[in-house]
């Protein structure tokens, strides 16, 4: 079920197509927002509002880096992997979080506290590496700056 | 030397807003619908410009816009879509203009929807642009208070109405018609051209999709003329290009500059050389759809129609570079694990070619590959090209591909002489162990 809040939300994000199914992306981040993931309740909450299948949804919500069809940790940090910040040392960025966390790409913290996945470049480039946490951009992001960057991250 | 789309861009980060943009000349254009610039005119000042279009394939805007049914029995919405997915590695310059100048968007499009009588825009943003995000929600928000947008136009009935969509990740919504199924909320693989998005685009509806950087340069066309615009660049296309450097240089960073200016002028006077202890070996000049250029090519003018075919193309201008400490198997196997993620699946040559480039470069670098995966390689360039897929992202992966094995030969060779990777002292040492 929508709660009131997600309901008025999602008939906010309507108002911009001429067709219900257009929202489908909004709608997706926005129960997203709400729930942290999209659970097969969630899809079948919002195929109904959009008056389409769940699984022509979920073809969708399959189809996009940035919608969660498993949960996710309390935070998620995105290590570009692309060329730019691969030339200048993405993957000891990522080292270094996995001896600080003990997580790998695709995993969460035991604590739920952190998720770590790849993403396609930031569009950070002139200040290689980059690594998104939540909506935060960093660049410039050398391993040992890692540990303060997460401090605000709990 | 006039930058006009960056001149007044703050370089701590901070936006300009509606305020301050009218003050520095913001939305002065739309003064010149009250003095009765038609639709056609605009449409004719910006053919004359020699305005190409800044989302990788250079495309002459004028041309373009001249499939676009017009006149009073001409379907009714048409759409004007800026392209803001700017996924391409490597690139982050429209970014640059939206972040510092939100608002040179908003005049973009309303001045792009008047010429083409198209009442309905939509930014296409990519998902991680959060910051740019809240911008143009503002920006947006200012514009209907001051009735830019939402109301007719002074002087005319023209009224324009701008929606910001963002996405949720994914390099295959850049591509037009993938970005028009994304918009309409389907899954987002290539429609089929012909129709082309001019006639039958958005919910089967005109639509001309447009690069953001190219959006920026339409009200100061309008503002200053088609001579002046053209007296920006120093070849036949008109006006200035974002550029952009990244990789190991003094100074990575984006400069507005003529067309035409080199690539090593932008090398050696704007990023200050290559960073210390390291040597050039060559460069990708636009996203990594595009191919290598090595030291003889450094004194061509970056533009959309002076490259030689041989050579290849612009794309996006934001330019990566390759030094001598980084392995160039590496570099392009990075780009091909990119291409093989991004692929959308929709045709087999794709969803099963990259995969496959990408297998046989991990090979290489792990020091399992013979001569005959190179000539597999080879033929990939040639499966994969363009023509024998369904949209343009397989033939863009394979131009880096192509072009390094043309330049970086020995390189490649030397991964299988060697039985690894030359650069990698993991690799090394496993050797030495086995
Ligand atoms: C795989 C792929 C990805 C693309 N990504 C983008 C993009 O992120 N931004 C963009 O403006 N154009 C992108 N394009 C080009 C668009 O299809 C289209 O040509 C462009 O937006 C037209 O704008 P322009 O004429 O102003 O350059 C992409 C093309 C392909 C094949
Ligand atoms: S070339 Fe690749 S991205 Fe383009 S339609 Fe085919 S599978 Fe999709």
């Amino acid at each position: 079920m929508l709660s009131d809040t997600e309901h008025r939300e999602l008939e906010e994000a309507i108002k911009h197509y001429p067709d219900k199914r257009g929202a489908a992306i909004d709608a997706l981040l926005t129960i997203q927002r709400h729930r942290g993931w999209i659970s097969d309740d969630s899809l079948l909450d919002i195929a109904q509002f959009l008056e389409i299948t769940a699984e022509d949804l979920d073809s969708i919500a399959t189809f996009y880096n940035l919608v969660f069809r498993k949960p996710v940790g309390r935070h998620v940090a995105f290590v570009c992997d692309s060329i730019s910040c691969w030339i200048k040392g993405c993957d000891q960025v990522q080292e270094q979080i996995k001896d600080l966390y003990d997580v790998d790409l695709g995993q969460t913290t035991a604590d739920g506290r952190l998720t770590v996945l790849p993403i396609a470049c930031l569009g950070h480039c002139e200040r290689a590496p980059a690594m998104m946490i939540d909506h935060d951009v960093y660049g410039e992001v050398t391993p040992d700056k890692i540990d303060v960057l997460m401090d605000k991250y709990k | 030397m006039d930058y006009p789309l960056t001149k007044y861009i703050h370089h701590d980060g901070a936006s300009r807003m509606l305020r301050e943009y009218v003050k520095g000349g913001g939305y002065r254009s739309l003064q010149r619908l009250t003095a009765g610039m038609a639709p056609k005119d605009v449409q004719r000042l910006v053919g004359e410009a020699g305005l190409r279009g800044r989302g990788g394939g250079g495309f002459p805007t004028g041309a373009k816009w001249s499939f676009v049914p017009m006149g009073s029995n001409a379907p009714k919405p048409k759409y004007i879509v800026a392209n803001g997915d700017e996924m391409e590695p490597g690139t982050f310059k429209d970014r640059i203009l939206m972040e510092g100048d939100p608002h040179g968007l908003v005049e973009g499009m309303i001045m792009a929807g008047y010429a083409l009588d198209a009442e309905v825009g939509y930014i296409f943003l990519r998902g991680e642009y959060h910051l740019s995000a809240q911008r143009l929600n503002q920006a947006i928000a200012e514009a209907y208070a001051a009735g830019y947008l939402g109301k007719p136009l002074p002087g005319t009935t023209f009224r324009f109405d701008l929606h910001l969509h963002s996405s949720a990740g994914r390099y295959i919504c850049g591509e037009e018609t993938a970005l028009i199924n994304a918009l309409e909320g389907k899954r987002a693989v290539p429609r089929a051209k012909p129709p082309f998005p001019q006639t039958v685009g958005l919910w089967g509806q005109p639509t001309i999709v447009q690069n953001v950087e190219t959006l920026y340069n339409i009200p100061h066309i309008i503002n200053n003329g088609a001579d002046w615009y053209r007296r920006l660049s120093r070849t036949q296309d008109g006006g200035t290009k974002m550029y952009g450097i990244s990789g190991r240089v003094r100074n990575p960073g984006w400069w507005e500059l003529p067309l035409g200016t080199t690539a090593r002028e932008l090398l050696e006077q704007h990023a200050g050389g290559m960073a210390e202890g390291v040597r050039f070996r060559g460069l990708l000049p636009g996203g990594i759809s595009t191919a290598f250029m090595i030291e003889e090519h450094l004194d061509l003018p970056l533009d959309f129609s002076s490259f030689p075919p041989e050579v290849g193309r612009l794309g996006t201008g934001t330019m990566i570079i390759l030094d001598d400490q980084t392995c160039p198997v590496g570099f392009v196997l990075n780009l091909e694990k990119f291409f093989a993620r991004e692929s959308c699946g929709w045709c087999t040559p794709c969803r099963e070619g990259l995969p496959w480039v990408a297998k046989l470069l991990s090979a290489l670098e792990e020091g399992r590959a013979t001569s005959d995966d190179l000539s597999l390689l080879e033929m990939h360039t040639k499966w994969l090209a363009p023509g024998h897929t369904f949209c343009g992202l397989a033939p863009g992966a394979m131009a880096p591909l192509q072009s390094a094995l043309k330049y970086f030969r020995e390189d490649f060779e030397r991964h299988i002489t060697t039985g690894g990777c030359p650069w990698s002292k993991k690799s090394a040492q496993q050797r030495v162990l086995a």
